[in-house]
């Protein structure tokens, strides 16, 4: 099969790999009707996520058919040609960790915990496509995937519904909900959020279905801004403005927004001094993460109010302002998305016509063509927003 | 102290005993610079002369270690009743699945079992215990017979966790290993840190009884994977996947940044 594979640091390629095979007996493979770039694959592309190898496959924004069932997949939840979206988190269903709701965190799902419990103390679940440390898992790059724990995380979706309405509810609808969720959002809140690519976009939809009374969108790039305008945000062009803190002060009344949100992670762009620091320390690998989107959270939220971090993060680092976030009593939530207690009720949102999630693409193109458009994507070319990859374009399965 | 304390601190103190340590750093070191060598020629054949000549100074090095008392120690909480994780531990037949270095063990009478376990180049190592004290959803405890060529003792207790959180089960097992080669393979099997054998054991063993399998992606698909990456993995299994991060990247993204 066709496989998109991380070769190198923005190095990718399309490769011709053997299809996948079962090697459990809760697996099921899947037959790849639709995949995706997510932006926290650039910080893969782009090196900065320890424990990548080469030969690696890329992805975990993906949907397909089921071809085969291992035998202990339990058939009362699914079978061999059930259409089902693939959450890019893998659970096992049966742990502590899962049986709280908490299926990012599942104790069980990834082979590699002794990696991330040496970085982190514990390990989060398996994921698809995601350094070796996160399970080492192939991705869904590809023509097919294999999928573990196949009677926990594929949500069936019924036919008549095209992938692009539902292919995001693998990752990005969900993430930028949970997000929201995280925001704790009350009755007349104002929500500032940091980034508006694709789960920025998401977070700031599911803000307002959550209540907020006003959504404040921060980027850099106007074609995102207008994204985010268009969804009913306020939007700031942190590149226009002098001080983002002061900004958002002025705009609420220097109460503050109550809630802060990460959508952007470790490779935050910004100016000055700590920019060269934190540059300078990712670059010599001695620190994975530019936190200053974080930093910017803590200054400027609301007393008593709350950060949602959505935003991918890699390790250890400095500068935070720790005392700040103490005094003013706030409140920090974060993780992986926990996918599985929001993809059907997010289904049924589409289903019910809330919200068509098709309007993020920007990019349809077939697999061959994904290693340029990691640079597209990484690069803000094109507007590129989102991209949707078609396994099966030019009709024939490679060899 | 407490009883975990205390093995912590002998098991350092055995660590900081191997007065052989600066002369495994030099091996390594040696074993290194062959491998450098070997890679160097950008060869199938050079890259299996410098991971032998590696491994063989780094097995080299190990025989200075000093023979001593090795302990493994870990516990884990299972998502099962105290009485579940006993019936499953107390078949012995079951320890092979999840303790990944033991082949075997099979019941000799009802108290007595033969144990066989896989060393360095599939070295077969066999003993044979006894249990010493069992009793029903509580403890289980094993020693190796008298007249062992290697004494193995170990205990493992099953306590109920708070409300309905399942079970803690606390693993210690103690390792005598004889002077000689049969000694050191069994030190080589044990690895650097006998803690740590012990909680991979441990997490295969909750992941068998919780989600019915261990994870894996042993034989899955991907893609061309590089030869320099295999070599360092063969010389050290416990080092984690270091990808392509190299002096080379390092200087060209400064370039970039710059």
């Amino acid at each position: 099969m066709k496989a998109v594979c991380w070769m190198g640091t923005e190095k990718m390629s399309v490769e011709n790999v053997p299809d996948p095979t079962i090697l459990n007996p809760r697996d099921a493979i899947v037959r790849i009707t639709s995949t995706c770039i997510c932006g926290s694959d650039l910080h893969l592309y782009d090196g900065y996520m320890p424990t990548m190898e080469q030969g690696d496959i890329m992805g975990h924004e993906f949907m397909g058919e089921v071809v085969e069932i291992g035998a202990g997949v339990d058939r009362n939840k699914l079978k061999v040609g059930d259409r089902v979206v693939v959450p890019f988190t893998i659970a096992c269903g049966r742990c502590f960790f899962c049986q709280q709701q908490l299926w990012s965190c599942c104790d069980n799902s990834n082979p590699n915990y002794w990696i991330a419990e040496k970085v982190m103390g514990y390990s989060p679940s398996g994921l698809f496509g995601y350094t070796h440390m996160l399970g080492g898992y192939a991705g869904g790059q590809a023509q097919y995937a294999r999928v573990p724990f196949a009677d926990v995380g594929p949500l069936k979706i019924p036919a008549g519904i095209p992938d692009e309405k539902v292919v995001f509810l693998s990752d990005i609808f969900p993430t930028g909900y949970m997000g929201a969720e995280n925001c704790n959002i009350q009755p007349g809140d104002t929500v500032a959020i940091w980034g508006c690519g694709p789960v920025g976009q998401f977070a700031i939809k599911s803000a307002f279905m959550l209540g907020a009374e006003r959504v404040i969108a921060i980027d850099r790039f106007e074609y995102r801004l207008q994204r985010a305008q268009e969804a009913g945000a306020e939007i700031i062009n942190y590149e226009q403005v002098d001080d983002v803190v002061q900004l958002l002060k002025d705009m609420t009344g220097n109460i503050g927004p109550d809630a802060c949100m990460d959508a952007v992670g470790m490779e935050a762009h910004y100016h000055g001094p700590i920019w060269a620091i934190d540059r300078t320390k990712q670059v010599l690998r001695m620190q994975p993460d530019r936190p200053n989107v974080l930093r910017q959270c803590i200054m400027a939220c609301r007393k008593g109010g709350t950060i949602s971090v959505p935003g991918v993060y890699g390790g250890f680092v400095d500068k935070m302002p720790l005392g700040q976030y103490m005094n003013k009593a706030i409140t920090m939530k974060t993780g992986q998305t926990h996918m599985m207690r929001y993809m059907k009720p997010l289904l049924d949102r589409i289903e019910r016509g809330e919200i068509d999630p098709s309007f993020v693409v920007s990019h349809r193109v077939p697999i061959d063509k994904a290693p340029e458009m990691y640079k597209i994507f990484r690069d803000k070319q094109d507007h590129c927003n989102k991209v949707v990859l078609d396994p099966w374009a030019n009709g024939a399965a490679a060899a | 102290m407490s009883e975990a304390a205390r093995i912590h601190l002998r098991n350092a103190q055995g660590r900081h005993h191997r007065r052989a340590a600066a002369f495994r750093w030099s091996a390594l070191v040696t074993g290194g610079a062959l491998a450098l060598i070997g890679l160097s020629k950008r060869s199938k054949s050079g890259v299996a002369l410098a991971t032998a000549g590696g491994l063989l100074s780094y097995a080299g090095a190990r025989v200075g270690a000093r023979e001593r008392e090795l302990i493994a120690r870990s516990s884990i909480l299972l998502n099962c009743t105290p009485d579940q994780a006993y019936e499953f531990w107390s078949n012995f037949d079951n320890l092979p699945l999840f303790m990944r270095h033991l082949e075997s063990v099979t019941l000799m009478s009802e108290s007595r079992s033969r144990w066989t376990a896989i060393g360095p180049l599939g070295k077969r190592i066999s003993w044979d215990a006894e249990i010493a004290f069992n009793r029903q959803g509580d403890v289980i405890a094993w020693r190796s017979l008298p007249d062992s060529e290697i004494y193995v003792d170990g205990i493992v207790k099953f306590r109920k966790a708070p409300v309905e959180r399942g079970t803690i089960i606390t693993v210690v097992v103690v390792y005598q290993p004889p002077a000689g080669s049969l000694g050191a393979a069994l030190a080589k099997l044990l690895g650097k840190d006998p803690n740590f054998m012990m909680r991979q054991d441990l997490r295969r063993l909750k992941a068998l009884i919780e989600a019915g399998e261990i994870p894996t992606v042993e034989g899955q698909s991907h893609g061309p994977r590089s030869s320099v990456a295999a070599a360092a993995r063969i010389l050290n299994p416990d080092d984690p996947i270091r990808g392509e991060g190299n002096l080379a990247d390092i200087a060209e993204a400064r370039r970039r940044a710059s």
